[in-house]
Order: C-alpha cells, then sequence, then structure tokens
C-alpha cells in the first residue's frame, strides 16, 4: 500500500470594508425601499441594472436614475444543487437572470416562492420567457438579498 | 507580425488527486519532464512565465514567488500571467509575445494547480465581487450552465437531444483518457450513466462535469533562430493566437453566442490563414469542463453552424474517428487542474501536430487548435500550432 503522508489544516479569514461609492449606495438604498434602481446612459441609450456610475460601452458617466419595473422575463436559469464552503444560500436555489420591463441588460438573482425540492417538478414549471415580479423581504438592510427573489406572475 | 516562435518540449505531471506531493514539489515534476523531454537544463532558458487561477486555490498568494525555485527561475526575468480559467492559454500567448518580440529565443511556461487542497467553487466564487453577483453564480457550474441553457433555449434545440449529444461526450471523453498516461479521471461510463448521475447545477449532471484534480504543465518556446541552433526538425509552430474579453457583469452581454469565443477564433483563425475551420484544422483541444458548454464551442469556433452541434456530435463529427476530433486527449472533462488546463490543451496540440501524442495521436495532424476560456463568462483564448512554419 502506498505510503499516506501527513497534511497541514490552515485557513485564511482577512477582515475588509469596501466603499460602495456613491452609485452602489443609491442602489442598496434603494433595495431598502423596495426599488430597483438602473441607470441610463446618455449616449447608447441602454438602461443598466443594477445602476452604473457608468457605461461599460460608451464609457461616459450614466448620470441619469431609473425606477426599473419590478416585473420581467426569465432569460436563463440554473438549478443549483450542490454546496461550496461559505454558500450565502442554501441549495437547492434557482440562479436566474431577469430581463426587467424597459431595461437592456439581465439582471442577475434569484427565482423562487415555489417548491424546489423536486427537481423533476421544477423542470416543468420553470421555462425561458416566463414572466416574473420581484418578492421582497420584510427584514430589509440596504443589501441585494433584501429582494428574497422573483416569483412567478 | 514578430518573429515566428516553436513549441519545442512538453512535460506534463500524472495529474489527479497529488496529495503525495507538495505544491511546489509537483510544479517540478512538470518542469524537469520538460527539460528531460528537450535535452535542454535551466541555464539556457531566458525567462520564466507561470499561472494559476486564483492563488487564493491553495491559500498562498503569489505563487511565481513560491515556486520560484522549483521553475529554477532564479536570477532570470519572470512574470506571471492571471486569466481565471483561461490562464494556461495566456501563459503560452505571454510566451508567445515575448519570444516574438524579440525580447527572449527561449522561455519556459508553467501552468499549475492543486485544487484538491482547498475548496474549489468557493475559491472560483471570489472572482465576483461581494456586493451583488457572488451571491449568485454558484462557482463555475453556475454560471456555466446557465449560460449552456440559454443557448439551447435560444436555438429551440429539443432538451432530449441536447441531453444525449451532451452524453455521448461524456462517454467519448471518459473513453478517450484511458489513452493518455496524465489524464485524472480514467472510468468508462455508459449514456444512462450520465443521464441519471445527480444533477449539479441544471442542465449538469455529475458525470457532465470535470473532476477537481492537481496537476502542472511546463511548456518551452522557442525562436526560429534557437530550433535552427537546436537542429530540431519535430516542432509546433504558433500559427494563430486570439484573445477575447467582455463587459464584467454576467448579465451586460449576450452569453448565448458568445462573442469573446468568437472573436478570438477568429483573430486566430486570420493569423493562421484558416477560413475552412472544420475543414483545415486535424484536430482541437477545445477547454470543456462542462459537457454541454463544448457544444456552444464547435459553433463559436465555426465548427458548425449555430443550433447545429448537438446533432453533429451525436453523428460523431467531432469523436476520435471523425471529421474533426475534439478532445482526443480526453479533455478537460477528465482533468481540470485549473492554472495548467489552459497549458495542457496548447500542449496537447503541440504533441499532436509533432507526432507524439502517443495513443491518442491522430493520425497524421498537421495543425491544431487549443482554447480556454474563464472569468464569469468574459474570457476566451485561442493558440492554433501547425507543423509547418
Amino acid at each position: 500500500m502506498a505510503k499516506e503522508f501527513k497534511t497541514i489544516k490552515t485557513e485564511i479569514r482577512l477582515p475588509y470594508e469596501l466603499a460602495y461609492g456613491a452609485t452602489w449606495t443609491r442602489f442598496f438604498e434603494g433595495m431598502e425601499n423596495e426599488i430597483i434602481y438602473g441607470t441610463k446612459c446618455s449616449k447608447c441609450g441602454r438602461v443598466l441594472v443594477p445602476a452604473r456610475s457608468f457605461c461599460p460601452r460608451c464609457f461616459v458617466d450614466t448620470d441619469e436614475w431609473v425606477e426599473t419595473a419590478q416585473e420581467g422575463v426569465l432569460t436563463a436559469w440554473s438549478y443549483v444543487n450542490y454546496k461550496y464552503f461559505g454558500q450565502p444560500i442554501e441549495p437547492p436555489f434557482i440562479g436566474a437572470l431577469i430581463r426587467l420591463d424597459g431595461t437592456d441588460v439581465d439582471f442577475l438573482h434569484l427565482i423562487g416562492g415555489f417548491d424546489l425540492s423536486d427537481f423533476d417538478l421544477v423542470r416543468k414549471t420553470v421555462k425561458n420567457g416566463m414572466r416574473v415580479k420581484a418578492a421582497w423581504s420584510n427584514e430589509r438592510k440596504g443589501h441585494i438579498l433584501d429582494l428574497k427573489y422573483f416569483e412567478p406572475v | 507580425m514578430g518573429r515566428p516562435v516553436a513549441i519545442i518540449g512538453v512535460g506534463q505531471t500524472n495529474h489527479g488527486r497529488r496529495m503525495d506531493v507538495c505544491y511546489p514539489d509537483l510544479v517540478r515534476e512538470a518542469v524537469v519532464r520538460v527539460y528531460e523531454e528537450t535535452g535542454l537544463n535551466p541555464d539556457d532558458i531566458d525567462g520564466v512565465v507561470s499561472g494559476t487561477m486564483p492563488s487564493m486555490m491553495e491559500g498562498v498568494a503569489l505563487t511565481h514567488f513560491y515556486f520560484a525555485d522549483a521553475m529554477k527561475a532564479g536570477g532570470k526575468p519572470i512574470l506571471k500571467t492571471e486569466t481565471c480559467g483561461s490562464t494556461g492559454v495566456s501563459i503560452a500567448h505571454t510566451a508567445y509575445y515575448w519570444i516574438s518580440s524579440g525580447m527572449a529565443d527561449l522561455i519556459l511556461a508553467v501552468g499549475h494547480e492543486k485544487m484538491n487542497e482547498g475548496d474549489s467553487q468557493a475559491t472560483m466564487t471570489t472572482v465576483a465581487e461581494p456586493f451583488y453577483q457572488r451571491y449568485f453564480i454558484a462557482g463555475a457550474p453556475g454560471v456555466f450552465s446557465m449560460q449552456s441553457q440559454m443557448w439551447s433555449v435560444r436555438y429551440g434545440l429539443e432538451e432530449e437531444k441536447v441531453r444525449d449529444a451532451a452524453a455521448f461526450i461524456s462517454v467519448t471523453h471518459h473513453d478517450s483518457a484511458f489513452d493518455n498516461p496524465y489524464a485524472h479521471i480514467k472510468m468508462q461510463v455508459t449514456m444512462e450513466d450520465v443521464k441519471t448521475s445527480r444533477v449539479i447545477t441544471y442542465p449538469v449532471r455529475l458525470l457532465d462535469v470535470c473532476p477537481n484534480s492537481d496537476g502542472a504543465c511546463a511548456v518551452l518556446f522557442a525562436s526560429d533562430k534557437m530550433v535552427k541552433k537546436l537542429g530540431l526538425d519535430k516542432v509546433a509552430w504558433v500559427k494563430g493566437v486570439g484573445y477575447r474579453g467582455e463587459e464584467y457583469y454576467f448579465g451586460d452581454s449576450d452569453k448565448a453566442v458568445w462573442q469573446s469565443a468568437v472573436e478570438a477564433a477568429r483573430q486566430a483563425y486570420d493569423m493562421a490563414g484558416i477560413k475552412d475551420p472544420r475543414k483545415e484544422l486535424d484536430v482541437a483541444e477545445v477547454y470543456n469542463p462542462f459537457t454541454f458548454q463544448e457544444m456552444m464551442f464547435y459553433e463559436c469556433f465555426g465548427f458548425c453552424g449555430l443550433g447545429e452541434a448537438p446533432d453533429l456530435v451525436l453523428k460523431g463529427t467531432f469523436a476520435r474517428n471523425g471529421e474533426l476530433p475534439c478532445d482526443p486527449s480526453g479533455g478537460t472533462l477528465c482533468t481540470n487542474p485549473i492554472g495548467a488546463t489552459g497549458l495542457i490543451r496548447t500542449a496537447e496540440a503541440a504533441l499532436q501536430v509533432m507526432g507524439k501524442a502517443g495513443d491518442h495521436q491522430i493520425p497524421g495532424a498537421k495543425t491544431a487548435l487549443s482554447h480556454a476560456m474563464g472569468g464569469v463568462d468574459q474570457f476566451n483564448g485561442i493558440m492554433i500550432v501547425g507543423s509547418e512554419l
């Protein structure tokens, strides 16, 4: 039998305080108030969500704020059924791209509000193109998960 | 255009769960093998470039410092290149640029990862900022599965057919890995095994996913002047390179037709003078940690039209004895030490055109494509190699 070699268990734990800056601060204030903020690019006219300080394509400041629709359509999804260390959301959950009405990019979040325990059932229920709407948490603290998920309309 | 550049030798570790060696010794295993293969030694080298996926995979930052001794880089110019999953091809690009520019004649390129030592998906999730995207990407399987799902719906592909084609890819690559002495996973699987394995991130199931591998790959790049000086005849000339990135946010660009993949391939084809890749390429090493995604790449690289890949896969077009064999090494699906993986693709492509691929040699291969991708769906890199200058 091959010799077993020793190992060492270690971990790295480092504290950070990351600056949101003006744009993210306002976006998360929106979350606290059940508002999804986007910004509109004055050059290409696209409504970007979440709100940005600049348009990544035109590279100009985006200072026109837009309160986006709370509804949109599902453009892609994946049923996540595995675990990793420090996972912020307990599986199973459904990561999804949602095109909110009147916006020009997909918003990455979750879909939920229905039984996720049976995958075969989920596969029959969830369809690209289905309409979904924002469901908010009762305890909001200016965080991306103040928006619990998007649920089927 | 700069000076011609060739790959003159390849060294790989035996990839797998390598808890028998510490990380620097693993790196050195590949480095020693490339010197044994070529008969050269570290004194001959003008510089070293290495890379990993996020260094945090093993909890040690600045790995090129940690491995300076294992790569015998002391007293040499040293660079680190890091572009997420595409790191390996970017390392190859760095070596190419370095020599092609005329600044060096012989460069050692090393890619490495020891994925079994940490929590790979937790590490990968740190590539996304913790304000917004980190909550939802669910490691690499999460975002890349969403992309495949988007692709199959975009082209109205029948779910059952796509599922079968992905299973076919899994079966054939797992079979191929038996012919690659360095491959990690060597197991026989059936279509039924794949289709009934556990859902990881729908539509991806366990046997649609690559393993966590420990491994390293070392490749020697040389100028045409050095190839002549050493009197080498079997080398792999770099014919084309291409690389593209995309906007940071996952939802900002269309992932169903992945533009960075399309454009990176186009850049490499233009440089190599390739017009019809399915005919002109003899073999391709496509970066395929997920079976479904591999089909998207066939389409993005012009191996077939958009939405056509599943039918052609099931016909065997991309199998070992097909029109354009893809991943005869077993590919990323069977071996994925991420920071090394892209460079392994380039190394395998080079071995094919040098006629040194052993039991998984595609007979008479003269032109080969290698690829790697990464980010939260942002990066794609290509290197095309050929047997003739």
